[in-house]
């Protein structure tokens, strides 16, 4: 009961005061476009880290639409962003470039395909077994490429030439270019952020709530639920191979860490701390997760009885006990907290009527 | 019809895989052991504790520290599994009391934020290097099977204590009162609470015992696998398996899932298989243990010893 | 008959060693109220239960209309043209009234796998909706949340969402489950009405709506059928009161 009421959502056949949101939505991105040209975009560190950033918020987007929408809640999602990384590393031709378009369709086509293979296996199972299930054969990913000399072992792939994105000899972009890269994924989320808003609001994107809220009833209603089930995962994992596709390009690596437990931990982290089943709750969890992050490797050293401790190098016990105080006191994650105050300046019927 | 091609070899005469029979059942053993808490757990309070391994870890480190200043795993092994049990009883007092209630989701991010911290304290008591554990003199040995090939008296012992304490787990919940109250009450805590037996008070020993199991397995493993950095999510993945497989909440299933995949695991390191020229095992081993959840699933999804759900 | 909607043929369900539901044979006719009575632990839920695919029968056969649908899941059955509500409220709780019977409205597309068009902009499924809830009684609680509709209402929503897929055949297990004297009368009332385009099968402990709107009655024990026929020949059935309506009592 209480678990089905935590997705509350607002009364009303209209969304919630869509005009205002849009408006904030066009904002946002013109401010994110525009930054580049200013002083505090000069810097390419800044430039890197929203680039980043936004690269982590494609993933935690693609991974609240399967968990935050649709209920499934998937600790394997690293298999689908490291898989389409690899993806990029292995077509890449020896010390020249990949094709931008032929590459990220191929990446995001590879990760569709292990999406319906693996949620087809996993889909048989609910609740805790789902969450054990999706983690297990995700590690075997991992272990694939970790074990075996497929492709570098351990040590990843470096892509030394990142991809070409000419197309019918026009060269739109450079991927070299660190601003260009950051305004090909802004694109990238902006668009990944409308499509998937847009399924949202759909027949089948009522379905998935529907499934998330209570999938037996859904299922005695005439739906199968399972085939709707499993579109989501593929829709899912493709974008999280979005995602790994960027990280691949931005980092000019692979290594089997990108198809680690600890990246699906934290991706579920940042859909968490931002809000579920939002989508933009995922990308102010990426944000402020990766913020967070950043501020606990840069604290200082300190001296403790005589003996230094340095704060910054053990950055991973401030960040797991954050991450514990989140799931303790904001289970409903900063969105809830957003979406409140958001409801109580714009919304005209705040609460549901009695 | 590539499978047909394919060549299954090994170097394996009979003792030794004889040898490797006992491995298997050892290692299987022993992840019983870190698998029942884990189960146990869940069965009863229905909280999913991602952070078993880091105890499983924990264990192992208490193990190197112990048995340094006490002078022997003997002492080592008796004080660590209070200090572990001890140590679970705050746990569950002060975190995981709070999770009964809650959705899976929540329950996964606080012991997975538990994992992060475990770990790096881990790093800043212990630092970051491999260590080695001595074994008592007692079980240093080895039996001479054949004139090259002996095996380990430790690992026989280690087989031996974790029979035992599975007879015991099983004795405990099978025919005590304690175990009777803890059985009822994965069912209807509701009901035993209203028996006036404080429900509490018993998830409480239930997540100390299954801290202490996990510590336990990481000492005893501790002189066999040494202890080192992310060894405890390495054991905690694999635990996943063995309960996925058994079907999670039982003990039998635990039992059964953690024997089988010591013997795939084992074996899958030490067969050699080729197909059509690519070589498939030991290349693969990793990966076997993974290869047969996933046929687990297919056949039975709830496990082989789950409850299906109706 | 051609008008028998739905048809079971000795159908048997085992937990274990007990058996729940034994060798009923039943039929419900399009425009009759088939009620099904009997004390608590009769089997009527799980009758129900098997009738609309939730389980699987032990043995015998389940035909709607001619087609046999024995085994088939519960969404398949759906689908056929049987709709359910439950004993035990379920619905779902965050969502509005109205979004409630749209998401049932929406299975009469034949499959939900469109992803762009805005869901509101189904006309006709919107129109769907909205007549279930003004067939159910629910005028002007369309946009509120279905978690704070008071006790009564959320029944009428089961029912209004099982109504919302256009079925043929209703299942109603209980709808009168812990209403007071008005709810009740407004469902029996409702019940009437809707018996004039539907086959419904109902289960139901208060005796006097039973009698009031039922046209054909089972009475079950133990799993089994005691006796069926009209209202007047189970009320005058020797059988039934001694083993049912003389024991102790309606609720027994």
């Amino acid at each position: 009961m209480n678990a089905q009421l935590s997705g509350m959502e607002r009364p009303g056949r209209s969304g919630l005061a869509p005009a205002a949101s849009a408006a904030l939505l066009v904002i946002l991105v013109v401010a994110m476009a525009v930054l580049p040209l200013t002083p505090l975009g000069a810097d390419k560190f800044t430039i890197q880290l929203l680039t980043r950033i936004m690269i982590m918020a494609i993933l935690a987007m693609s991974l609240d639409l399967a968990m935050g929408v649709c209920g499934l809640v998937s600790f394997g999602h690293a298999a689908f962003f490291g898989l389409a990384g690899y993806v990029l590393a292995l077509v890449a031709p020896q010390g020249e470039a990949a094709g931008f378009w032929t590459s990220i369709a191929m990446a995001m086509a590879a990760t569709a395909v292990l999406a319906l293979v693996m949620g087809a296996l996993v889909l048989r199972t609910t609740g805790v077994y789902f969450i054990m299930v999706t983690l297990a054969l995700a590690q075997m990913l991992y272990f694939l490429f970790h074990d075996t000399k497929l492709a570098g072992g351990s040590d990843g792939i470096y892509i030394y030439v990142r991809p070409d994105a000419t197309l019918f000899g026009f060269r739109p972009f450079d991927l070299d270019n660190v601003q260009h890269l950051y305004y090909v994924v802004l694109v990238a989320l902006s668009l990944s952020y409308l499509l998937l808003r847009r399924v949202l609001s759909s027949l089948f994107g009522k379905v998935m709530s529907g499934i998330r809220i209570n999938e037996s009833r859904m299922q005695s209603l005439g739906y199968a639920t399972f085939r709707y089930k499993l579109v989501c995962f593929m829709l899912s994992g493709t974008f999280a191979g979005l995602a790994g596709y960027f990280a691949a390009v931005q980092f000019g690596v692979v290594n089997p860490d990108m198809l680690g437990w600890h990246l699906s931990g934290s991706a579920m982290m940042m859909v968490i701390l931002g809000g579920m089943g939002t989508l933009w709750g995922a990308v102010i969890g990426a944000a402020a997760m990766i913020l967070a992050e950043m501020g606990f490797q840069a604290l200082p050293a300190v001296t403790i009885n005589g003996s230094e401790f340095n704060l910054g190098k053990h950055w991973q016990l401030w960040m797991g006990s954050f991450i514990v105080l989140v799931a303790l006191y904001l289970p409903q994650g900063l969105g809830g907290a957003l979406s409140a105050l958001w409801r109580a300046l714009f919304a005209r019927k705040a609460a549901p009527r009695p | 019809m590539a499978a047909r091609q394919g060549r299954l070899g090994s170097q394996v005469d009979i003792p030794s895989f004889f040898i490797q029979i006992l491995n298997s059942i050892q290692y299987g053993l022993l992840l019983f052991l870190c698998a029942s808490g884990l189960t146990l757990v869940f069965g009863i309070m229905g909280v999913i504790n991602l952070a078993h391994g880091s105890l499983y870890m924990i264990g192992a480190y208490l193990a190197f520290s112990l048995s340094e200043h006490l002078g022997s795993l003997w002492l080592a092994l008796p004080v660590g599994v209070v200090l572990a049990v001890v140590f679970g009883a705050v746990l569950e007092w002060l975190l995981i009391e709070r999770l009964y209630k809650r959705e899976h989701l929540h329950q996964v991010l606080l012991t997975y934020g538990l994992i992060l911290v475990f770990e790096e304290l881990r790093s800043v008591i212990w630092g970051d290097d491999v260590h080695g554990v001595s074994m008592p003199p007692l079980l240093a040995a080895s039996i001479a099977l054949t004139d090259t090939l002996s095996y380990p008296v430790y690992r026989l012992w280690m087989s031996g204590v974790c029979l035992v304490l599975a007879l015991l787990m099983a004795w405990v919940l099978l025919r005590t009162r304690l175990g009777m109250i803890i059985r009822a009450g994965s069912v209807n805590s509701e009901m035993v609470q209203s028996l006036g037996i404080n429900i509490g008070v018993i998830h409480r020993i239930v997540f100390a015992a299954g801290v202490g199991l996990a510590a336990f397995a990481g000492m005893l493993a501790a002189p066999v696998s040494s202890v080192f950095p992310g060894m405890g999510n390495q054991v905690l993945i694999i635990c996943f398996v063995v309960v996925v497989i058994g079907g999670i909440g039982s003990l039998k299933g635990a039992l059964v899932g953690a024997i089988l995949i010591g013997v795939v695991d084992t074996f899958g390191k030490v067969l050699t298989l080729e197909i059509a020229g690519v070589k498939i095992l030991p290349e693969l081993a990793g990966m076997s243990i993974y290869l047969l959840m996933a046929v687990i699933l297919i056949w039975r999804p709830e496990g082989i010893f789950g409850k299906v759900r109706s | 008959m051609s008008d028998i909607v739905l048809r079971t043929d000795t159908l048997t369900r085992c937990f274990g060693g007990l058996t729940a539901v034994r060798d009923v044979s039943l039929a419900c006719r399009f425009g009759e109220i088939h009620a099904v009575i009997g004390p608590n632990g009769a089997g009527k839920s799980t009758l129900v239960n098997l009738l609309s695919g939730d389980l699987p029968p032990s043995a015998g056969r389940i035909f709607f209309g001619e087609r046999d649908i024995t085994g088939l899941a519960s969404h398949q059955v759906a689908r056929m043209g049987v709709g359910r509500s439950y004993q035990k409220t379920n619905i779902f709780l965050p969502l509005s009234t109205f979004e409630n019977c749209r998401l049932a409205a929406q299975t009469r597309l034949g499959h939900s796998m469109r992803f762009f068009r805005h869901a509101l902009s189904f006309a006709e499924i919107n129109a769907a909706a909205d007549e279930a809830m003004v067939a159910a009684g629910l005028v002007g609680r369309a946009d509120v949340i279905a978690a704070t509709l008071s006790h009564g209402e959320q029944r009428q929503l089961e029912i209004a969402m099982a109504l919302a897929t256009r079925p043929r055949l209703l299942l109603l297990d209980e709808p009168l489950a812990g209403m007071g004297g008005d709810e009740s009368a407004r469902i029996v009332e409702l019940l009437g009405g809707l018996a004039r385009d539907h086959a419904i099968l109902l289960i139901e402990h208060d005796m006097d709506a039973v009698f009031a709107v039922a046209d054909v009655l089972t009475v079950m024990v133990n799993g089994a059928v005691l006796e069926s026929g009209s209202p007047e020949s189970i009320r005058s059935s020797h059988a039934v009161q001694e083993a049912y309506l003389g024991s102790d009592g309606v609720h027994g």
